[in-house]
């Protein structure tokens, strides 16, 4: 007994110095005290971006399906997020950390606008970056990393999906030296306003990447119309109809499957975080709905359900965060894995969907229109859910480390 | 061209915290961020410089705490380095005490050009810019939206409730820039990262040569007595519309003279 009151009255004196701080609601654990300053600092520059150019608009790109890419491209070209986490050849030679706050950052405004910067930066210029000869380097990053050229990946094929392997564009070098290439891509991302894509195709030395400018005879990126999540973003198809390349078109630096699966491991990073963002923005739309939607005679927010609904979301989005910048701290330390990848890849995007659903009932009616941010993200997510590794394969990668047991090849 | 752009630290206007019930004034012992209404004058002086090809933009400050996150912001924008005046003796300094106190640093730094945002978010005295010119005795103008240099002098763009003046003024002097003439550009990755080796210079009050009585509480010649409430708007008229509101209404804004 005597020791209990001592450690309550221990527990009192305590309680005046150690008295936390009220709960943020739109950062319940502080997860901003694990940020660096210059980190705080990159993320709330590229959020007050979003806030002034993007979300102002974007609700209207989504609904007309444009995407006013020269614009974009030359702002966060400005902004230095363009291949942001590449060094040289004008790149700003970021951490993945801050990579990884941009894309935060960028998808709560819209999953287009993230989509375009993980597909220049990650998926177009990375391949150059790891991969290409010095002049492939010193044609194409410069004027990447500053959004005046664009560019695409080309992996994924109208019966290629998650089998990227099978794929059959294929590159055949005449006896001249020069490179034909034929086939037709799908799915790709910037594809219609791309200045160079990087194509991926079988060849006699295995699978190799190439830079083709796409003013290349024989080069067409048809723009894929009727989509109902991705709008304000560019999705085509890449058609190859023997696309003549010079020998040198060919990046130098790898002949087989691991590049192209490198750079969607460098993309997937990204989307770990971006999604968290989406999310993040359905829940704050959700709270402050519920804050100012008055029914039965008070806002909404006073009812349990509703409590319930914006606690769930609330502590998905924290926990994903908690993931998001665990994988970029282990990143940045040179020891994240690709499986631990497919574990934010996952779990982040299979729960920013589970919240844009909440935060679309809990909006009612005005949870369907692009007036509200919501249902814009719960409909690109469906896209998030299954590009850059579905969500099925990255069950199996986490399958595989867990078990050694490769269950899809 | 050097152009010394004198910036203020403010609590975050979207979290502003509260009045010092003893001493009326806003607290200040939180995060401070820089006054968005002196990132207008960051710009454009950053906008001259990059015009005349040369030069470059030097930050001065006054905090209490030594807090330096909004200088930060602003040499993230492009400024190559700043005198942060920094010393607990300064709390409680007034408007004049403080133009003095940046005066004495800028009058070191030889600048052509001084520029000053029109007032504070947060103390809106909206006096500071003029003081500093008048303790320097270097001609002041106000509410710049837009400055040109022309050799030894700047021409000036002055908003009026009308339109502008156009003012032509000789260098140095101190211009003051209203918010919101130009686009503020937003700090660049690199910039974030180049912002970290750019040297701050703190200096004390003492390192001014001004002594403990003659800042902070001790040294203002203001006293804030009252604060109180703004007056509870008073409810308007209520025009019952019986068919023939509308006229009521003409007559009501006739009377205005708005029609």
């Amino acid at each position: 007994m005597q020791g209990m009151e001592i450690s309550s009255r221990n527990l009192e004196a305590m309680s005046e110095p150690l008295r936390p701080k009220q709960e943020n609601p739109r950062d319940f654990l502080d997860t901003d005290g694990l940020l660096a300053e210059d980190e705080v600092m990159l993320r709330d520059t590229v959020r007050r971006y979003v806030g002034d150019k993007i979300l102002p608009y974007v609700g209207e790109w989504f609904d007309s399906g444009e995407f006013p890419h020269k614009e974009v491209s030359k702002a966060v070209g400005d902004l230095g997020l363009l291949g942001m986490h590449l060094d040289g050849y004008g790149c700003a030679g970021s951490s993945a950390m801050m990579y990884g706050l941009a894309c935060m950052e960028l998808e709560a405004g819209d999953s287009g606008l993230r989509s375009f910067v993980s597909v220049q930066g990650s998926l177009a210029m990375f391949p150059i970056w790891a991969y290409g000869s010095e002049e492939h380097k010193q044609e194409w990053l410069p004027a990447m990393a500053a959004g005046d050229a664009i560019g695409c990946f080309g992996l994924t094929e109208p019966d290629s999906g998650s089998d990227p392997s099978s794929m059959r564009t294929n590159a055949k070098q005449d006896p001249g030296g020069d490179w034909v290439l034929n086939g037709a891509k799908m799915w790709i991302t910037n594809g219609s306003i791309a200045d160079v894509a990087v194509v991926w195709a079988r060849t006699d030395d295995g699978i190799r990447g190439f830079v083709v400018p796409t003013d290349t005879p024989g080069f067409s990126a048809p723009k894929i119309e009727r989509k109902v999540s991705l709008r304000a973003s560019v999705t085509s198809e890449l058609i190859m109809e023997d696309v003549r390349l010079p020998s040198e078109a060919v990046l130098p630096g790898v002949a087989s499957m691991r590049g192209p699966l490198s750079c969607l491991n460098e993309a997937r990073f990204g989307i770990a975080f971006g999604a968290t963002g989406a999310a993040r923005a359905c829940y704050e739309a959700a709270l402050d709905y519920a804050n100012s939607r008055e029914q039965f005679g008070g806002p909404i927010s006073r009812f349990q359900l509703t409590q319930q609904r914006l606690v769930d979301m609330m502590i998905q989005v924290q926990r994903g965060t908690l993931v998001a910048y665990h994988l970029g701290r282990l990143k940045d330390a040179g020891t994240l894995g690709p499986a631990q990848v497919s574990f934010g890849k996952k779990d982040n995007v299979a729960m920013s969907l589970r919240v844009a659903r909440e935060a679309r009932g809990l909006l009612g009616a005005n949870g369907i229109t692009t007036e509200y941010p919501v249902i814009r993200h719960m409909n690109n997510l469906e896209s998030v859910y299954t590009y850059e590794g579905t969500n099925e394969i990255h069950t199996l990668m986490m399958g595989q480390a867990l078990t050694g047991h490769a269950a899809f090849s | 061209m050097k152009v010394v752009v004198c910036v203020k630290q403010i609590p975050d206007p979207a979290d502003p915290g509260a009045l010092d019930p003893e001493t009326r004034t806003l607290k200040r012992d939180v995060k401070l961020i820089l006054d968005e209404s002196d990132s207008y004058g960051v710009e454009m002086a950053l906008q001259l410089v990059d015009a005349a090809g040369e030069g470059e933009v030097i930050l001065v400050s006054m905090a209490p705490n030594g807090e330096r996150s909004g200088l930060a912001t602003a040499l993230a924008m492009g400024a190559a380095s700043a005198i942060l005046i920094s010393d607990p003796e300064l709390v409680g300094s007034d408007a004049l005490t403080t133009a003095k106190l940046l005066a004495t640093a800028v009058k070191d730094q030889g600048a052509d050009l001084i520029i000053a945002g029109s007032e504070s978010s947060d103390g809106y005295t909206g006096v500071v810019p003029e003081q500093i010119a008048g303790v320097l005795d270097l001609p002041s103008v106000t509410a710049a939206k837009s400055i040109e240099v022309d050799g030894s002098s700047i021409k000036v763009q002055r908003q009026t409730d009308g339109g502008y003046d156009d003012v032509t003024c000789p260098l140095p002097a101190v211009v003051s820039v209203t918010a919101g003439v130009v686009e503020p550009r937003y700090p660049s990755f690199k910039g974030i990262m180049a912002a970290k080796n750019k040297p701050v210079e703190e200096k004390s009050a003492a390192d001014l040569g001004f002594d403990a009585s003659q800042v902070g509480w001790a040294g203002a010649g203001q006293e804030i007595i009252e604060v109180t409430d703004a007056p509870k708007r008073q409810a308007g008229e209520v025009i019952e519309d019986d068919g023939e509101a509308f006229t009521k209404i003409v007559a009501y804004l006739e009377n205005m003279k708005v029609i």
